[in-house]
């Protein structure tokens, strides 16, 4: 009877534990580990197809994610702030960041190109050269209309 | 042409009839109010229906799981896409999968039993001697493995869900090296509590329901002969399968089916 009631206990703490990881692991939000990171802003005129937890790369390694989209109401541009690992602290001031597509129809990610200067950015810095997103849409547009000119 | 109208009417009637056995020992053996000790009685049923359906669970689990990330891995990796894998997998289970197949292993599993063992008890005449002594068997063999099925079946559908998705990620990101960040927050960005979580327990629990129902009268409702206890087993098992899958094409319809 002992060992029932023990495995009935055990089978039912189971079934529930497995509830709160459906619950907490495979839905909602959150950007786990914080640790041995830093944040960096970039304002872009586009984010269309970016998500919470893209990828951000530099030289096509992932070396961060994507932690929160907001919007700035002043100039209605797109304010992306991204976790980057501590391990590429030396990026310097004139980075750029562009929207890229990962395959044709993949997910989208920031792409961080290093530029030359020397100053570097810090945590909670602004990038100021962006590139947003061109969707398939946008380049059949720019098609039409220049075989239209023609 | 008269007598196979009559046949026809027959075969009806047994029909309605058997549905309104089924309903009185539903209500019958529910109604009771529980009582000292039936706690026990509804801990070994819950052994019996639930903890020993753990090992098939977790194994056809973890199977079903690792084919899905299989398969979804070499569909979406031609169009670049394999990080979708982890958001396609949870998906598939947690909404359709999950509740649909847990439903069939329990009704092979554990409503075969149930109905055997009822239907033994019923040709060996332990139920009509418990009804002798007073002592009600709706209330004492059928009610706590009625309350069993209920209580197993979303739990055994959570446990294959979890490790269906562990299962994924195993194959998906361990080894065929879809990015993990991509396979989790895809996953993540999205599964919806309520919309796929929930609703799929919701089936589930319908589905406890109905197996353990259909298993319990089969049992309570054979005839008491070896061959009795075997048409009852089948049944249980082809009926239940049958009503897990007609119900989840109406629950679907009815919980995402908002089509206008």
């Amino acid at each position: 009877m002992r060992t029932i009631e023990i495995s009935v206990g055990a089978f039912v703490l189971a079934g529930i534990l497995c509830l709160v990881f459906l619950a907490f692991r495979v839905s909602g939000v959150g950007v786990g580990d914080t640790s041995g990171s830093y944040l960096l802003n970039a304002k872009f005129n586009d984010v269309a197809g970016l998500r919470v937890r893209s990828k951000v790369s530099l030289a096509g390694v992932t070396i961060g994610r994507v932690a929160k989209i907001g919007v700035d109401s002043e100039t209605a541009e797109a304010i992306v702030t991204m976790q980057v690992s501590q391990d590429v602290a030396n990026l310097p001031v004139d980075t750029g960041a562009r929207i890229q597509t990962e395959g044709f129809l993949g997910g989208r990610y920031i792409s961080l190109t290093p530029g030359g200067e020397e100053q570097v950015l810090h945590n909670g810095d602004t990038i100021t050269n962006t590139q947003g997103a061109i969707g398939l849409e946008g380049l059949i547009d720019t098609f039409i209309s220049k075989m239209g000119s023609k | 042409m008269l007598r196979y109208l009559r046949l026809l009417g027959q075969w009806a009637l047994g029909w309605i009839g058997a549905l309104g056995r089924a309903s009185m020992v539903w209500f019958q053996s529910l109604a009771g109010l529980p009582r000292r000790g039936d706690m026990t009685l509804l801990l070994k049923q819950i052994y019996q229906i639930g903890v020993l359906s753990l090992i098939i669970i977790v194994l056809s689990a973890f199977s079903i799981g690792a084919v899905l990330a299989l398969q979804g891995y070499t569909q979406l990796a031609r169009v670049g896409a394999e990080e979708s894998v982890g958001l396609g997998v949870a998906l598939v289970l947690l909404r359709e999968l999950g509740p649909v197949v847990t439903g069939l292993l329990f009704a092979g599993r554990a409503g075969s039993a149930v109905t055997a063992e009822i239907g033994l008890m019923k040709a060996t005449d332990q139920l009509s001697s418990m009804e002798m002594m007073g002592v009600d068997p709706l209330h004492r063999i059928i009610a706590p493995r009625l309350w069993a099925g209920m209580i197993c079946m979303p739990l055994l559908t959570a446990i294959f869900n979890s490790v269906a998705i562990g299962g994924s990620a195993i194959v998906g990101v361990d080894w065929l090296g879809v990015d993990a960040g991509g396979f989790w927050g895809g996953m993540q960005d999205g599964v919806q509590r309520w919309e796929d979580i929930g609703k799929g327990m919701v089936k589930s629990g319908v589905f406890g329901v109905v197996i353990s129902w259909i298993a319990v009268f089969q049992g309570y409702d054979s005839t008491p002969t070896a061959e009795g206890i075997s048409v009852a087993t089948t049944k249980t098992v082809v009926y239940s399968s049958v009503a897990v899958l007609a119900l989840d094409f109406i629950l679907t319809l009815v919980m995402y089916g908002d089509f206008n």
